[in-house]
């Protein structure tokens, strides 16, 4: 597939902002239950903020996608059937949810509703973050099931799509807070470990998902089409000679990223260094060393990487439509 | 329930593209028009068209054959590309099975196209939505033209007759009877999509003929017979001096 720039956006930065929503109520919930100390409530207000902020540069990167964003309100329609349009329907009601928390935060609704028998206390946010966390995983899934529902893509049709759409987010998401944390953090207190902790051991997942997805798609799919199946012809030696015109078309267009083997193959090693080895080793070093220089590396990194992640995503696919447009004449 | 589809036969296919023209020709100009295209006269023409005639060479010089392969959206019966459109702006009619994009709805997402395996949908470069074949619904339907014309213009035009179009459901149409007895089969059958249209295999086309249908024995533009009507003749009238 030819990789949107459109969508490597889209996916990306909502990506992080959802999984940066995860990291700042996983911090919440931790020192609710008294397992971590308390946060700065500042520290969720800016959070949820950049998280809005990366939820909505997501969605506005989705408008170029289309080819006529003025109609976008009608593809809310078809939910029933279409995980494009329940991903339009989830991503402003993760955004909503998101927003409420902030919000929430913001004003300051943290008087507790009801204290629990162990002496927890809950409070509005804390009900927020749980619905916006519904939210949020709904639509990872969404997003996931729009590339993993599609069975002529043999390499997106795996559980492992959805499942690296949720590892990649929310490992970006902890550490933009592993960030966010190093901002924050005073002589007596940091929050650092706490979040680059999560944040190494969610990078560490996706690296295992996504490396399975890698070798899946390098040495187990078997192309379920071919040329025979394709025109209907029972012969070993069927070779292209004209594609009905040309110059290009919708369809040497949209399929094809035009890019070398070897460029896709350097472009898979970028990323697995970019996404993967580079922020795991900054995150460990965050342990010993303070200061917002080094988060910041790592997120700047991780976030080029999982551009190239994305790129790498699309470029791998292969549609069964090429198998009528592989020579011009 | 009636599904109407084309059946194209690739026996008789030539290859010359007289049904790309007049399909575009006829869409360009009607409902679902226009039909862009861009360079036109350029170094990199492109433009969208609902239907394509490729050609394959099959088996290995000099034991080749070339094959003419025309196609367009097969409307499939099972259309996967219909359930993923967002906006419900594709569909499948239940009266005759044709399988449509509504244009005004259409918000060019091209989820659709990622869901067709053959490649039969192309987004309109201009007019930025989904195109693809309409069993020309806009020609089959209307009574102004004279009933025989009532079919898709790539029907109409071919020279070869390898189109036909008709109702893939009625077993005793023209269609049907052409899939039973002579082999029709369907596009990548292993995605469950059952298209509706269907190809006509090759056949070949085998003649017997003995020395004896080679010669005539009483032709009259033989050797033999040429020279005895060559003969100078003493007939007095013109007719009788015709010769060979
Ligand atoms: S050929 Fe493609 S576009 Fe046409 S009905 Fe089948 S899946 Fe849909
Ligand atoms: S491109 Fe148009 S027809 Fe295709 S899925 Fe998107 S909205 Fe539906």
């Amino acid at each position: 597939m030819h990789p949107p720039f459109s969508m490597v956006f889209l996916t990306t930065l909502i990506g992080a902002g959802q999984g940066l929503f995860l990291a700042l109520f996983t911090g919440q919930v931790f020192s609710q239950f008294k397992l971590l100390q308390a946060h700065d409530s500042q520290f969720f207000v800016i959070g949820t903020a950049i998280s809005i902020l990366l939820l909505c540069m997501g969605l506005f990167a989705a408008f170029f996608h289309l080819g006529r964003p003025e109609r976008a309100w009608r593809s809310a329609t078809r939910w029933k059937t279409s995980w494009l349009s329940r991903e339009i329907i989830a991503l402003p009601a993760a955004l909503g949810a998101v927003a409420l928390y902030g919000l929430a935060h913001f004003l300051g609704y943290t008087e507790p509703l009801m204290i629990t028998a162990g002496g927890t206390q809950i409070d509005l946010t804390l009900l927020l973050g749980l619905l916006a966390t519904i939210a949020v995983y709904l639509l990872f899934i969404c997003t996931g099931m729009i590339y993993a529902g599609i069975k002529f893509l043999q390499e997106w049709h795996t559980p492992l799509t959805v499942i690296n759409y949720i590892l990649l987010g929310t490992a970006s998401g902890f550490t933009i807070a592993t960030a966010l944390a190093a901002y924050f953090a005073t002589e007596e207190s940091s929050l650092v470990p706490f979040y680059a902790t999560w944040a190494i051991i969610f990078t560490f997942l996706a690296l295992i998902t996504r490396s399975a997805a890698l070798i899946r798609n390098r040495f187990f799919i078997k192309p379920k089409s071919d040329m025979r199946s394709a025109i209907g012809i029972n012969h070993k030696n069927i070779k292209q000679i004209a594609q009905g015109s040309m110059g290009g078309s919708f369809n040497t267009r949209e399929y094809f990223h035009g890019k070398s083997a070897g460029f896709v193959n350097t472009m898979k090693i970028v990323f697995l260094v970019m996404v993967f080895a580079i922020p795991l080793v900054l995150l460990v070093l965050t342990f010993n060393l303070s200061g917002l220089i080094i988060p910041l590396v790592a997120v700047a990194v991780q976030y080029l990487g999982l551009m190239v992640e994305r790129w790498v995503f699309f470029a791998d696919a292969n549609h069964p439509q090429n198998l009528y447009y592989q020579q011009i004449s | 329930m009636t599904q109407l589809a084309l059946v194209i036969d690739l026996n008789v296919c030539v290859g010359c593209h007289a049904c790309v023209t007049s399909c575009k020709e006829w869409n360009t100009s009607g409902q679902a028009g226009p039909m862009v295209d861009q360079n036109a006269y350029g170094e990199d023409p492109t433009g969208t068209f609902f239907n394509r005639v490729q050609s394959f060479e099959i088996g290995t010089y000099p034991q080749t054959e070339t094959v003419h392969f025309p196609k367009s959206c097969l409307h499939c019966e099972e259309p996967p590309c219909v359930p993923v459109c967002p906006t419900g702006a594709s569909y499948k009619r239940e009266q005759d099975g044709i399988v449509l994009v509504d244009y005004d709805k259409c918000i060019g997402c091209a989820y659709c196209s990622w869901a067709c395996p053959y490649g039969a949908r192309e987004m309109d470069a201009q007019q930025r939505v989904m195109k693809k074949c309409t069993l020309c619904v806009d020609r089959i339907y209307d009574e102004a033209l004279p009933e025989n014309e009532r079919k898709p213009a790539c029907v109409m035009s071919c020279p070869t007759s390898a189109r036909l179009f008709g109702d893939v459901h009625d077993e005793n149409s023209d269609v049907s009877k052409a899939i039973r007895e002579r082999a029709g089969y369907q596009l990548m059958p292993e995605w469950g999509t059952k298209p509706a249209n269907h190809y006509l295999p090759r056949r070949k086309t085998e003649i017997t003929i003995h020395p004896d249908e080679l010669e005539r024995a009483d032709n009259p533009l033989s050797k033999e017979e040429r020279k005895q009507h060559n003969a100078p003749s003493s007939d007095p009238s013109l007719d009788d001096m015709t010769s060979w």
